[in-house]
């Protein structure tokens, strides 16, 4: 079976500075995968090659389909959403007019509907903020905001840049968790780029870690995770 | 008492148009960061339109409709065309390009339509509505149609995905892209908008200020001083602005020619109004960049 | 290989001695040539004190059509109330207008790019206001402005009045472009691109950022309110309207077109714009009369295109493209 996404020779830079050099990997549809490294080893511009959000040349195919040539607003159209660093939220519109954005590419207003409620019951805390401005809720609820938004895309592929960044560790684990809910109810596969691994490890089924911009390893989690050379020498435990 | 309440109306009306011309300038800058200097002439280009409209035999409010259209689609081309490749060039470059447009559409409405001054017509018969002594039917109606205009804009961009879309595209662009907004889009619908909305303006003053290629040049410093009052990033703020600052004007005229009146000397008058609107737009800048309900903007290292 | 003060010499030796071939070539060096061409040396230094502030230091100026109007009434006022002759209107409008420049300078330190050019704009749109202010009439003569005389040919030298008008306005432009050259060369003249370029990097470099932005704005506007002087004895006329917002717009197209941040692109803007602006006079005169079609054609299309067409194609203006040119040439020849 042909793989969800597809990434191969992947380049990228950042006006004349390169920054990733060789990067290729393949998510299978249903999967988690994470991508780990050091800081600065590339995995966000990974996330942002991917969306075309950086200059780049190579390979990626989402579903078959060749997306080098598409702008980002195209490509997140293909159904891919992206949680960036800093959660993107919409700082000045209320938690409601960030979550009707997010479906704003959808014409099916019923299920539309239907994904809010789902939205509501993964993160009540959201439906009672509604009419509050977005960049007065705390990190953890903004982190959230943001992965309802991206949920509201109806994904078939979530990109998340390092959900857990500044968020308390209790926050983290639920957030964690309801990642887990929502990849295995609503189907969703999941690349998630995390600085720490140990969480990312226990959530994903396989992992690539990057180094300098080019892949260096990969492997079922569980293979990674158990083996103290590779966590020494590039996971850092 | 009853020059004061005229003069108050009078301001009022005056202050419409520059919330509506203060309004397409704070449009522009919240989308693009660009303060665009050739709003007024574009305005004025609009007014020509839709005189020449009535000259062909449209009835005023047909003219009104078809000219605000063709200017929203004028502001489209113009976005799309000349501002969209200049996307990342220097402010400067960016600057003149504004400047050659005002040149432009001053040069052009002069040549096709003469630079003679031209009267313009009121949709608002004489004798219709109005209060007697205070407020004359036409500066009412700019009042009201100023209001319905304004008012259509604000439910557009509260309450339909569009102009969300739209506020959204012009908070955090590459957001908006990653929840498939068109942002180019909403850029140059903007632009249309903002042309609208200065049609819309040049129409209503017109019969107030007579149509001629320079009928603008006044009303666009003015609508400046409005928007920096009301906060340049703040589009309610520059409709407030707007009626702020034209009360303020026939306020401080008014009490020149009381103060001429009684003492004999001319201090101020209608022929400072220009150095009024200079001074305010001077005294926001240096003393309180961000005005009355804007927020204040960080320099970008 | 030509060096530049070669070219620059020979080129300021022809300025000299051409005008003396008036006898002999009465039709090519007519009066009213000389007249037009005092207009371009007028232009070039107004395009110049602009270049100074926006080109060299990254201030943009909208506005500069305010600091030519105060260098003209300055000149007009002293002339004609004070009995003040000519050639001495010219330092005390420099004067003047450095003062207005510098005081202008200390609220723009505040103001980056939009915001300056916005305050600029603002003033350029009400200057011709501000001359009719009642209190000022007086002086200014109001709407009418002042009537004024052509200066005099002094010591009873040979020469028409065109012809000394023309030397007076040469020599002037000569000392103030070599004055621009040799500072802009020195540390100041580093100092103030510095500016420019990078405002952080400035700053570490341990000058005084503040100082350098508000005296070279005085110095722009000195170098503009000469022109201006001058223009008043030339044109012998000054009146409100003909220093508004169109003013401003002139001196940018010259900036422009002739090229930001350089000296020679100072010369061939303000030649260009003169030259567009008589042109534009004559294309319309004969669309009028000679073809009968109602239409006002104006110069102020022809530079609104150019101004954006010379973003889009020639950033660097007509002396940036020559440049480019030079170098090409000079690398081809290895």
């Amino acid at each position: 079976m042909a793989a969800l996404l597809e990434v191969k020779g992947l380049k990228a830079f950042y006006g004349q500075t390169q920054s990733l050099y060789d990067v290729g990997f393949e998510i299978e549809t249903g999967g988690i995968t994470t991508l780990l490294g050091a800081n600065g080893a590339g995995k966000t511009t990974t996330l942002r090659a991917i969306c075309n959000m950086v200059r780049r040349e190579g390979v990626v195919r989402f579903d078959g389909k060749d997306m080098m040539r598409l702008p980002t607003e195209e490509i997140v159209r293909q159904r891919i959403a992206h949680v960036p660093e800093g959660r993107g939220t919409f700082t000045t519109l209320t938690v409601d007019e960030n979550l009707r954005i997010a479906a704003y590419t959808r014409r099916d207003g019923a299920a539309v509907a239907r994904e809010r409620e789902r939205v509501f019951a993964y993160f009540p805390r959201l439906s009672e903020r509604l009419q509050q401005q977005a960049g007065t809720l705390s990190g953890g609820e903004q982190q959230m905001l943001a992965i309802a938004r991206a949920l509201m895309l109806a994904p078939r592929l979530m990109l998340l840049d390092e959900p857990s960044f500044g968020l308390a560790p209790l926050i983290v684990v639920e957030i964690f968790r309801i990642l887990r809910r929502i990849n295995e109810e609503e189907k969703v596969s999941i690349l998630l780029v995390e600085q720490n691994a140990a969480l990312a490890l226990d959530l994903a089924d396989h992992a690539y870690v990057l180094e300098t911009g080019k892949v260096v390893m990969s492997g079922p989690s569980a293979v990674v995770k158990n083996d103290e050379n590779i966590r020494k020498s590039y996971l850092g435990y | 008492m009853e020059q004061f309440l005229q003069q108050v109306a009078s301001g009022l009306a005056n202050g419409a148009i520059y919330a509506c011309v203060a309004l397409a300038l704070v449009m522009i800058y919240v989308s693009t960061d660009h303060i665009n200097f050739a709003q007024g002439e574009m305005a004025m280009f609009s007014t020509y339109l839709s005189w020449q409209l009535m000259t062909w035999g449209l009835s005023f409010w047909w003219a009104f409709i078809v000219a605000v259209a063709l200017s929203f689609v004028m502001g489209v081309l113009i976005e799309r065309l000349i501002l969209r490749p200049l996307h990342n060039a220097p402010v400067l470059s960016i600057i003149v390009v504004f400047i050659g447009l005002l040149a432009i559409f001053n040069s052009v409405s002069g040549a096709i339509w003469s630079y003679l001054i031209k009267e313009f017509p009121s949709p608002f018969p004489k004798s219709s509505f109005g209060i007697a002594g205070v407020i004359g039917p036409h500066q009412l109606g700019v009042v009201v149609v100023t209001l319905i205009v304004l008012g259509l804009l604000f439910v557009f961009f509260r309450y339909t995905p569009l102009g969300l879309a739209m506020r959204a595209a012009a908070q955090n662009p590459q957001m908006a892209r990653l929840v498939g907004v068109r942002v180019d889009w909403m850029l140059a619908l903007g632009w249309g908008l903002a042309a609208s909305v200065g049609a819309v303006a040049g129409i209503m003053v017109a019969h107030i200020v007579y149509l001629d290629p320079n009928m603008m040049g006044g009303i666009l410093l003015y609508a400046f001083a409005s928007a920096l009052v009301g906060g340049i990033s703040n589009p309610a703020g520059a409709v407030a602005g707007g009626f702020i600052v034209g009360i303020l004007e026939n306020m401080v005229a008014f009490a020149g020619n009381q103060i001429e009146k009684t003492t004999g000397i001319y201090i101020i008058g209608n022929g400072e109004k220009l150095t009024v609107a200079l001074i305010i737009v001077i005294f926001v800048l240096t003393v309180k960049p961000a005005g009355l309900f804007g927020r204040v903007v960080v320099k970008r290292v | 290989m030509i060096s530049n003060k070669t070219w620059v010499l020979g080129l300021v030796v022809l300025a000299l001695v051409v005008p003396l071939l008036q006898p002999v070539f009465p039709n090519a060096v007519s009066d009213y040539r000389l007249f037009l061409v005092s207009t371009m040396i007028i232009a070039s230094i107004a395009v110049l004190g602009l270049n100074l502030l926006t080109g060299f230091n990254g201030q943009f100026s909208l506005g500069h059509g305010a600091f030519y109007a105060v260098g003209a009434y300055t000149a007009a006022v002293l002339m004609d109330k004070l009995n003040v002759p000519y050639w001495a209107t010219v330092p005390a409008a420099a004067i003047v207008c450095f003062i207005v420049g510098y005081l202008f300078g200390l609220p723009a330190l505040k103001l980056e790019g939009h915001y300056l050019a916005l305050a600029t704009f603002a003033l350029a749109l009400a200057v011709p206001q501000i001359l009719k202010y009642k209190w000022l009439e007086g002086l200014t003569g109001g709407v009418q402005g002042i009537v004024l005389l052509k200066p005099e040919v002094p010591f009873d030298l040979p020469l028409s009045e065109d012809q000394w008008l023309y030397y007076f306005c040469l020599v002037t432009m000569i000392v103030l472009f070599w004055g621009a050259a040799n500072m802009l060369n020195s540390r100041s003249g580093r100092a103030i691109m510095a500016i420019r370029d990078q405002s952080m990097a400035a700053e570490t470099m341990g000058i005084d950022i503040a100082l350098y932005k508000t005296v070279t704005f005085g110095i722009s506007a000195a170098y503009t309110g000469i022109a201006g002087a001058l223009s008043a004895s030339a044109i012998a006329f000054v009146a409100p309207d003909s220093f508004g917002i169109f003013l401003s717009i002139k001196f940018l197209i010259g900036l422009v077109v002739g090229g930001i941040g350089s000296l020679a692109g100072s010369v061939i803007g303000g030649i260009f714009y003169v030259l567009v602006d008589n042109s534009a006079q004559a294309l319309s005169q004969f669309v009028k009369n000679d073809l009968g079609l109602q239409f006002d054609l104006s110069a102020y299309t022809v530079f609104g295109i150019l101004l954006i067409a010379i973003i889009y194609l020639m950033p660097m203006g007509i002396a940036g493209g020559i440049y480019m040119l030079w170098r090409r040439l000079r690398l081809a020849r290895g």
